[in-house]
């Protein structure tokens, strides 16, 4: 409203928000229950897309990069070998690498897996020179490329890239994103139908206030700001809700598998929504509140002023 | 300036409320609407304030089309006027003093300024021990005079009251009388509309006669 001057604007902001905060208060149970209902609706996606968030991050744990091994043929020497390392560290799609001899590849595989009574049983050492490659650019395509590319260099036996189980987890998760996302859309349907329907009861309950207001002079917006601090104010603690029973859901969970991890010997535990996630969380959970009571007050505010 | 230009009212249904009217009420005026109840009294003074629309004709006030406003600009319009209703329409869950600082807020007034306007509109009417009561703790005639506390609290140019004497006693309409005089002295235009021949005639004011919906 341009004619009004900043001060009484502002002041009409924070009373709209006081009497907001006034009308929550006059009906603790029944705000409680409103709250309650928005938070599970948003813990739902919102868990389902912590899930996945923590099995993306201990698949990442167990194979953090793309790699690709290069296997030197048996008979390979250290020439053939020296041949490979000055190729690679010339080729523009490879980021480090590390060269393991065969020699510590036996040993390695002796103090990792418990087999050093069968690897001592081996006559002679059957493992090959090998180097290690992680590549520049993680895309499928590429690292498919790099791979046929130095399968073809002389004195290579054998290239192996050590990511497809990697890719296989990265696709289910990719599935599992999406049924978070038709998740969410239906919830966040639902958290603007349950606004939707809160405001509708509202404004009959203020609907002389409402009347009144129009008749000596009340603009839309004027009616309208009140609701929508509402709509907006009850969709943020259904956030906070949501956020509160998700944090208290992953610490439950984690007390678990602290006796899980015990037995294995392992360190696992489940994370919590990141600052990120939580900003994202509470500002959607606002906006829809805001958006619900938006289409709300539109829809109702004509009906009321029909009836004049 | 109010002015009507054969300006009809027809409701759904066929009802015809006003018919070929045409009447100019200068500013500064106080006018008296009389006829029986049916006769249109409340319908003009509800076209007069854009809360209905004519079916014909056109309704001009202070140079607007009023019934060609677009719905964004009617509360601009309205806040030229002091309305008081004939149910009065006292918010019942607030304190007097809310009651009137209604349509300060919703003009964007100063806070501080707007604690001032209320408190001389409620010592105008009388009512300026009684700021923090509800208006379910007024009398009839208090409530009344809290109602015409509201309309005259942003000192409207233009005070429209619908059957304001009500039913109030004979004494009490006497005073009514004086305090829209007053309010006319001081420059507002004041419509009122009303069956009660006494009441009209004590001001000894101008008189719009209507009769079913016609100019008499």
């Amino acid at each position: 409203m341009g004619s009004m001057p900043m001060r009484a604007w502002l002041w009409h902001h924070v009373e709209s928000l006081r009497a907001t905060l006034a009308r929550f208060a006059r009906a603790p149970v029944a705000t409680l229950f409103n709250i309650g209902v928005i938070g599970t609706v948003l813990a739902l996606p919102a868990g389902l897309h912590l899930t996945l968030a923590n099995l993306r991050d201990a698949a990442r744990a167990l194979a953090p990069e793309p790699q690709l091994s290069l296997f030197l043929a048996l008979d390979a020497g250290r020439g053939e070998a020296d041949r490979i390392e000055a190729r690679l560290k010339e080729h523009a799609g490879v980021r480090a690498f590390r060269y393991v001899p065969r020699d510590k590849a036996l040993a390695d595989l002796k103090a990792g897996t418990g087999l050093a009574d069968v690897v001592d049983g081996l006559g002679q050492n059957p493992l090959p020179d090998a180097f290690i490659v992680e590549p520049r650019d993680a895309a499928p395509q590429a690292l498919e490329a790099l791979r046929a590319e130095a399968s073809r260099w002389p004195g290579i036996a054998h290239a192996q890239l050590d990511s497809a189980w990697a890719q296989r987890l990265e696709t289910g998760l990719k599935v599992g994103r999406l049924a978070a996302a038709i998740l969410a859309a239906l919830f966040a349907f639902a958290l603007i139908a349950v606004t939707f329907n809160t405001i509708r009861l509202q404004m009959l309950t203020r609907r002389e206030e409402i009347e009144v207001a129009r008749l000596i002079g009340a603009t839309a917006s004027f009616i309208r700001r009140p609701f929508l601090y509402f709509g907006a104010l009850q969709g943020l603690a259904g956030g906070v809700a949501a956020w509160a029973i998700l944090w208290v859901g992953v610490h439950v969970l984690n007390g678990g598998l602290a006796e899980l991890a015990k037995l294995y010997a392992a360190r696992i535990e489940l994370a919590h929504l990141t600052p990120r996630d939580t900003a994202v969380l509470l500002a959607v959970s606002a906006g829809l509140g805001w958006l619900g009571s938006w289409l709300s007050v539109s829809r109702h505010l004509g009906q009321i002023e029909a009836r004049q | 300036m109010i002015s009507f230009s054969r300006v009809t009212k027809r409701y759904p249904g066929g009802h015809e409320a006003l018919r070929d009217v045409s009447i100019t009420i200068q500013p500064g005026e106080m006018v008296f609407v009389t006829g029986h109840s049916g006769a249109g009294k409340s319908t003009l003074l509800k076209l007069t304030a854009a809360i209905e629309r004519p079916t014909g004709g056109t309704v001009i006030v202070n140079g607007q089309n009023v019934g060609a406003l677009r719905d964004g600009a009617l509360p601009f319009l309205r806040r030229n006027f002091g309305l008081i209703f004939q149910d009065h329409k006292l918010l019942f869950d607030r304190s007097a003093y809310d009651n009137v600082v209604l349509p300060l807020s919703i003009h964007g007034y100063d806070p501080r300024e707007a604690a001032r306007r209320v408190r001389a509109a409620l010592d105008k009417v009388g009512l300026l021990g009684k700021e923090k009561m509800h208006p379910v703790a007024l009398s009839g005639g208090e409530q009344q005079r809290l109602a015409i506390a509201r309309a005259i609290v942003h000192r409207p140019a233009i005070l429209l009251a619908d059957e304001p004497t009500g039913n109030l006693d004979a004494a009490y309409a006497s005073d009514l009388g004086e305090l829209f005089k007053s309010f006319n002295q001081v420059g507002v235009t004041v419509v009122i509309a009303t069956h009660d021949q006494s009441f009209a005639a004590r001001l000894n004011p101008r008189v719009i006669a209507l009769k079913q919906g016609q100019l008499e």
